[in-house]
């Protein structure tokens, strides 16, 4: 086989892109004929890079295209839960669409569509249901993973595959590619959500009111003001709601309730300078989104764009922070830590670094996977556009979120130092463990995995 | 690998006693930063490793003998033992006495060897690991005095011409593989290899030259001379007519 060309490949947030091997995967047996392959700097499976940093990328190694293993293979829409058996590189957004007819739900929806099954696995990525339904893998029942011995092999929660299996949730592609993966899905009536939105006056106000309030809801998000500082610190818009029912629905809508409306605005073009995001902009963006939302309604009818996805309407938005590209910073303290997590976002709001697309959000319980993201406790993603100085503001807030116990997501990460990694997840050696059993030499790879040095065995100590 | 906000993870330093060097290192120190030291063993390699280890760093020291050729392959092979080199660093050479240097066939020798045949030579297998890894920087510390050879030390000129066109070159041959080059041209360097000269305008410190490799990496730039000024001045200086060229006090 002629060996693929070197591509550049990158994060959504272009800053750290390397040259990989990209090869794309038709296939089970494209897939185990390119893991053979493979030479020293091994492999990494790639859904549709949606991940920020450098998770999806391999230096020198080879990068497996799964976008085009994309048929759902089965549905058994009359087993209670209905259930979905899908090759890894579906797209929710296909599935999604594919589902609603049947009055079907995809029970976790990252904030975007445009991620692969794969991907939001490899990940266990979150929705604003976290609080109540948990994660991506919760809702997995099966996966056919692709082990680094070329064998395929059915893993499933409980039973003798189990600590494989929750290894593999959110373990970054680094146990095995994911081939295919059985999910239960919920149900709906409707494509629509009954939301209610308000406006809070600063950080304490928006706080109380998502502790107070939302076991009401299943989805609940709040999108905050990064920029102004002071009294009205961290004012914030939250929007929480349910799925409706086909009652709730106006005449027009009751005709076809299910219908999927994802309008596109078009794509963003290359054109952004570095400094787009500026004092001005940023100032003028937030207060401007802050006050475009009601202070206070109740019982809103929305699409599912409108309430998941409004970035997904602007392809490639990620352009906008232009060629040095930007980082998100998502971490999650411990309820009990919300001081920390204050301080955290005095030290945001005071930093002169501006960050426009700020989300707050509460995590329910975790599931039983080492490497999953999610504890119980306050979330708070911002998007950094790179410049100088990000370097040691970022370790300074990893100070306090590991000093509170928290942790950073590294579906968003691009930067962190295999120390505070490991000071992040205490349970780090149980997935190193796992990863000496069924890939002793490391083959599954990646540039993230070589930054936070999940290839070297565990000495069993702190670093 | 150099993750987005610009920091590495690990660093080679060929000639890792020199005060360039070691300011580069100064920089870029942080906890967990593996940096490996390449040099003769001395007292000022442990020296330089126990400062950098005091920083955080994790510090391995390698032998490195510019002049004996057999051993590189060896001296790179350890050096890239511990996993990926994210910035190598070329900051080895020998400046000579000027006068004695074209008189003396040995010493002229020994500086072809330095500066030009050992850095070339070190650069094809460090070329080679890089290529193999797609990522990667390889920081070449050329000088002014290769731009255009005067005079005054021409020997010492004619090495590092021949170094910073090996440097560039490589620099071009490597970017389709993920790697790049900066070749870094200082003027007049306040260190202990020019110690003891008279110092000439536009002199620069050891961390003026590092604050410039920084940003060069930063900023992805392929050539980048210290101070910054000198680009304009050494411009002017490569079309004065040679008879002119002769009389410049430089
Ligand atoms: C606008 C936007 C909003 C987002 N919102 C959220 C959010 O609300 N919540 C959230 O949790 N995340 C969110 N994300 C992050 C995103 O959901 C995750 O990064 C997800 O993993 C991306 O999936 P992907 O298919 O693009 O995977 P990639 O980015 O291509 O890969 C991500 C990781 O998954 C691994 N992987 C991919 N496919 C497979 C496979 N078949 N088998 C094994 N491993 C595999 C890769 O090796 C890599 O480690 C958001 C991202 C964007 C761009």
């Amino acid at each position: 086989m002629i060996p693929q060309p070197l591509v550049e490949l990158h994060g959504w947030g272009r800053a750290s892109g390397t040259m990989s091997h990209l090869t794309q995967i038709d296939s089970v047996a494209d897939a185990i004929s390119a893991l053979r392959k493979s030479d020293h700097r091994g492999v990494v499976p790639r859904g549709l890079g949606r991940s920020y940093g450098d998770a999806a990328q391999n230096a020198g190694g080879t990068a497996l295209d799964l976008t085009k293993m994309n048929r759902i293979l089965s549905l058994d829409a009359s087993s209670e839960p209905a259930t979905v058996t899908v090759q890894a590189g579906v797209s929710l957004d296909h599935l999604m669409r594919s589902l609603l007819p049947f009055g079907l739900w995809v029970p976790v929806l990252p904030g975007t569509r445009q991620v692969t099954v794969g991907g939001a696995i490899a990940a266990d990525v979150h929705g604003k249901n976290h609080h109540i339904e948990g994660s991506f893998g919760n809702h997995v029942r099966a996966l056919d993973l692709l082990m680094a011995d070329g064998e395929v092999r059915t893993i499933t929660p409980d039973g003798d595959t189990k600590t494989l299996f929750w290894a593999t949730i959110g373990g970054m592609g680094l146990t095995g590619a994911i081939l295919e993966a059985t999910m239960a899905l919920q149900r709906t009536e409707t494509a629509y959500f009954l939301v209610d939105t308000d406006r809070t006056a600063d950080i304490d106000d928006l706080m109380e009111r998502m502790s107070q309030g939302d076991e009401n809801y299943t989805y609940s998000v709040a999108w905050f003001d990064a920029v102004t500082k002071g009294r009205h610190m961290g004012r914030a818009v939250l929007t929480r709601g349910n799925k409706a029912a086909v009652p709730d629905l106006p005449v027009k809508l009751k005709r076809d309730p299910l219908k999927f409306v994802a309008p596109s605005l078009g794509t963003l073009p290359e054109i952004f300078p570095n400094r787009m995001i500026n004092k001005a902009t940023a100032k003028a963006f937030s207060t401007a989104w802050y006050f475009k939302a009601p202070k206070h309604r109740a019982g809103e009818l929305q699409n599912i764009t409108q309430f998941f996805h409004p970035l997904d309407m602007v392809a490639e938005w990620n352009r906008v922070y232009g060629p040095n590209g930007f980082l998100q910073y998502q971490f999650v303290v411990p309820f009990e830590e919300d001081e920390a997590f204050r301080r955290c976002l005095e030290m945001i709001v005071n930093s002169g670094h501006l960050s426009c697309l700020n989300v707050l959000k509460r995590f329910g319980p975790s599931n039983p996977s080492p490497l999953s993201f999610p504890i119980p406790g306050w979330t708070l993603t911002v998007d950094l556009p790179i410049e100088q100085g990000l370097d040691k503001f970022c370790d300074a807030l990893d100070t306090e979120v590991v000093g509170a116990g928290g942790r950073v997501y590294l579906a968003k990460d691009s930067r962190l130092s295999a120390a505070t990694f490991r000071k992040m997840y205490p349970r780090l050696d149980e997935f190193l463990e796992v990863r000496r059993e069924v890939d002793p030499t490391g083959i599954f790879n990646s540039d993230l995995a070589r930054r936070l040095q999940l290839n070297t065995p565990a000495t069993g100590g702190a670093a | 690998m150099i993750n987005a906000v610009g920091e590495p993870q690990s660093l080679l330093l060929l000639g890792g006693t020199s005060d360039i060097a070691l300011a580069i290192a100064r920089k870029y120190a942080r906890a967990g930063l593996r940096v490996v030291l390449a040099a003769r063993p001395s007292d000022r390699r442990t020296a330089a490793a126990s400062e950098l280890s005091g920083l955080g760093c994790e510090v391995a020291e390698v032998d490195l003998d510019a002049r004996d050729h057999e051993s590189h392959a060896a001296t790179v092979e350890q050096a890239f033992g511990g996993g990926d080199i994210d910035i190598a660093v070329i900051a080895f050479g020998l400046l000579g006495d000027p006068e004695q240097a074209w008189h003396d066939p040995d010493m002229a020798l020994e500086l072809a060897e330095v500066n030009y045949t050992a850095p070339v030579h070190l650069g094809v297998l460090l070329g080679k690991r890089m290529q193999a890894q797609a990522h990667g920087w390889i920081v070449a510390l050329s000088s002014v005095a290769g731009e255009r050879v005067r005079r005054s030390n021409f020997v010492y000129g004619s090495t590092k011409a021949g170094f910073d066109g090996f440097f560039l070159g490589l620099g071009e041959a490597l970017r389709d593989f993920g790697v790049r080059v900066l070749v870094v041209r200082p003027g007049f360097v306040k260190s202990k290899m020019t110690f003891g000269l008279d110092e000439v305008p536009l002199a620069v410190t050891p961390e003026q030259v590092a604050d410039a490799v920084v940003d060069g990496i930063k900023d992805k730039r392929e050539l980048v001379w210290v101070p910054g000024p000198l680009r304009v001045v050494m411009s002017g200086l490569r079309h004065v007519p040679r008879p002119l060229f002769r009389k410049l006090p430089i």
